[in-house]
């Protein structure tokens, strides 16, 4: 019916004098937007089918290529704006519920940027990375309360098992399933040789991946795919994942179609089941049993590896968090409601959760308010954008980071936000093996090597330039940090002080 | 081997147990400790007592006879393996197990066999002698649970939302009601002699466990319940 008739989002714009006629785009285009018109020897575009990847405008021999936003609007409105007038005409056609993917895009403060970060002038000087030791290692898990000494000076005190990393960045949570083989991989070799860790995501650890062992987090989701015994042992710590930023208390449902091959394998169940993830564990309504399943996993896996519990920043996290913190969980993430994801409802997607910065900052308060901040490392993430996103966080509270979208960005996405058609025109989220082996998986590793090499000499620069020489003296200090254009009340919840005082 | 369990912690208890060199273990007095033979492979335990929440999680490939009866989440994401309890199982048993089989001579609680799934070879099974709760293999994605109802002369031996997301496996009820209000993902029958057929292998284990003659206790009224493949447990959605 001609009421569902959208004027297509983007125009692909072709510069015929430089156009060749190679036909490039029309061989890159998972979504068939380009074709070649024999008769009149000339490229054409169907712009209806185009999600704005620029893989076409990236890969284009003679930059004939471009992408606009379509100047079709339908009346401007403050009120109904033209997403809440295509999804209102989308859902009256089909009947069904928005899906979408990546993080929720729309139009929240983003309070990392309305911090500034300090820097010593004068009477405490800054410290040149370049001639002074920095440490950016950081240890997450349970930290003694005290250290005890025999008579010859060993320490005596049981230290409980810590993930030791070698900058305080680790790779985010993403399934097989829902990003490639060759994503995976490259995430996997990139945490090795950066000295730092990449997480299975909820679908399992491909047999491959074994040998990245010491440096993989595996996932416990409340579907419980691919999880046994050897599966909890293969990692360096287990994330037993209870929310995502993205969708908080929504579960999964990756249809039959797409468990085919390797998928079905790595996630134990067969090909062409649907793999639903309830919403909650089914056996975990409270604190008392999260403790159960924490110690559960730690029993199976004779207390050698720290247990991670992942929930999605909510409006009462400060309290959920210190529930975790007594549940014997070692480490808690939490993820901010701009988190990505391969697919989730889009009403939930923007609107569910509270941006990380007030979620970590109110975790943090608490915790330390309670005495029991030692008792669990606190990564966050969902979403960290670039060095100074980590410095904010760590100066607000936070352990570490997870990335995941940045990784992705480092590996080519272009965050066109179409994860869940499972078309990705640069490799990432598909299975379609001729789309997979467009992500050269050596290229992506060292483009993920390059990306945290180049933070964690900014992270150590920054550090530098306020006097400070370790991740250690920077955590929690929130004097490092001023806010601007705050309210007194956002300044309350982040603890820290305007700009000028 | 013989463990006392009596006054000992979990973290001891199974401490002891992972490191026994021994193949057979007796658990004795066992009084609530938790997580007994969490991923344990190769070994058989005998736990007379009443061990605690979660016994035999993600067991890979042992046996475990409980005298006495089980708390929550026995067999919680089980691979391999068998629990054999003489007596009543709490809420969650068999919660999300791949593998492996579970007979429980009395009754199981709520959110028996929820989520439970198979893969190539491992079917899992779970047998209850007597009635469970409500919530009964919830969201399961395949295996076969089978409840005997004995004691119950006939009345229904679940209690509601039997099935609900319900994707794979089978569930076998002995009664002569069809349960009522499953959902529309789920289709119940009553079993012909090829189903019980299917299940006589699981019965005669019971039975040679807990007592019984096999052919007796499957003679009466079955139902079985599975999923509906014409009618999917499917949301539909639309791409924004
Ligand atoms: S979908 Fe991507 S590759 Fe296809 S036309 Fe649009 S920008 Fe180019
Ligand atoms: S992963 Fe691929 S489909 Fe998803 S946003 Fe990035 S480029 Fe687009």
């Amino acid at each position: 019916m001609s009421v569902d008739f959208f004027y297509p989002e983007y125009e692909i714009v072709r510069d015929q004098n430089r156009c060749i006629s190679c036909r490039v785009c029309e061989r890159q285009c998972a979504n068939c937007v380009h074709a070649f018109d024999e008769a009149s020897g000339k490229m054409y575009a169907d712009d209806s089918k185009c999600v704005n990847c620029h893989r076409c405008v990236s890969l284009c021999p003679t930059r004939a290529l471009k992408i606009v936003k379509s100047g079709n609007t339908f009346k401007t409105n403050s009120n109904w704006t033209n997403d809440y007038m295509k999804e209102i005409y989308r859902q009256a056609n089909s009947g069904g519920v928005l899906l979408s993917s990546m993080g929720n895009p729309a139009d929240f403060p983003v309070y990392w940027d309305k911090i500034l970060i300090n820097a010593s002038q004068v009477t405490n000087p800054s410290i040149d990375p370049l001639r002074e030791p920095m440490e950016t290692r950081t240890f997450l898990g349970k930290k003694p309360a005290k250290i005890e000494r025999d008579c010859d000076g060993n320490i005596i005190t049981k230290m409980e098992p810590n993930l030791e990393l070698a900058l305080p960045v680790l790779f985010g949570g993403m399934s097989y399933g829902a990003i490639s083989y060759n994503a995976h991989a490259s995430l996997a070799q990139a945490a090795k040789s950066c000295g730092t860790f990449y997480n299975t995501g909820e679908g399992g650890l491909h047999k491959d991946f074994y040998q990245y062992g010491t440096n993989t987090i595996v996932q416990v989701a409340s579907g419980r795919f691919g999880v046994y015994k050897d599966y909890l042992n293969a990692g360096a710590a287990i994330e037993i994942k209870i929310g995502q930023g993205a969708k908080p208390g929504i579960g999964g449902h990756l249809p039959g179609l797409k468990i085919v091959g390797d998928i079905s394998q790595t996630r134990m169940i067969p090909q062409g089941t649907d793999a639903i993830s309830p919403a909650p564990h089914h056996d975990i309504y409270s604190i008392e049993d999260l403790h159960q399943l924490v110690y559960s996993l730690k029993e199976a896996t004779d207390y050698q590896k720290p247990i991670i519990v992942k929930i999605a920043a909510v409006h009462n996290v400060a309290a959920i968090a210190s529930g975790v913190a007594r549940s014997g969980a070692d480490i808690i993430a939490i993820d901010g409601f701009r988190g990505g994801t391969g697919a989730a409802p889009t009403r939930i997607r923007d609107n569910v959760g509270i941006p990380i910065e007030l979620a970590l900052a109110s975790v943090d308060q608490r915790l330390r308010d309670e005495g029991i901040r030692g008792n669990i490392s606190v990564i966050c993430g969902g979403s960290i954008r670039n060095s100074t996103d980590v410095v904010k966080a760590i100066a607000l509270g936070a352990d570490a980071v997870y990335i995941a979208t940045a990784a992705l960005l480092a590996m080519g996405c272009h965050l066109c936000r179409s994860c869940h058609t499972g078309n990705c025109n640069w490799g990432i989220a598909t299975q379609k093996p001729e789309l997979v082996k467009r992500l050269n998986p050596e290229i992506a590793t060292q483009r993920l090597i390059n990306l945290l090499n180049a933070w964690e000499h900014e992270i150590t620069e920054i550090m530098g330039g306020m006097g400070i020489n370790s991740i250690e003296a920077l955590r929690g200090n929130r004097l490092m940090l001023r806010g601007i254009g705050l309210t007194e009340k956002e300044l309350e919840i982040l603890g820290i002080k305007h700009a000028g005082e | 081997m013989n463990i006392n369990a009596r006054g000992l912690h979990f973290k001891d208890l199974n401490a002891q147990v992972r490191a026994a060199a021994a193949r057979d273990i007796v658990i004795d007095n066992c009084l609530g400790q938790r997580y007994i033979g969490s991923g344990l492979a190769g070994k058989n335990l005998v736990i007379n007592g009443l061990p605690g929440n979660a016994l035999g999680a993600y067991l890979d490939g042992s046996q475990i006879k409980v005298y006495g009866n089980t708390q929550e989440a026995t067999g919680d994401t089980m691979n391999e393996g068998e629990i054999v309890i003489f007596g009543d199982a709490g809420d969650a048993t068999g919660y999300a197990m791949r593998g492996g089989r579970i007979f429980v001579q009395g009754n199981s609680g709520y959110r028996t066999g929820i989520h439970m799934k198979e893969y190539q070879d491992k079917i899992p099974v779970v047998v209850i002698g007597g009635r469970v709760g409500s919530f009964l293999g919830e969201y399961q994605a395949g295996g076969v649970i089978v409840v005997l109802g004995i004691g119950q002369s006939g009345q229904l031996p679940v209690g509601y939302f039997t099935g609900t997301g319900m994707h794979g496996g089978k569930i076998f009820l002995r009664t002569d009601f069809e349960p009522e209000g499953l959902p529309p993902q789920v289709i119940c029958r009553e079993a012909t002699a090829e189903d019980k057929q299917q299940i006589l292998g699981y019965v005669q284990d019971f039975c040679a466990y807990f007592g019984g003659e096999p052919q007796q206790l499957l003679a009466p009224k079955f139902y079985v319940l599975l999923p509906n493949t014409k009618n999917p447990y499917k949301q539909l959605y639309v791409n924004n």
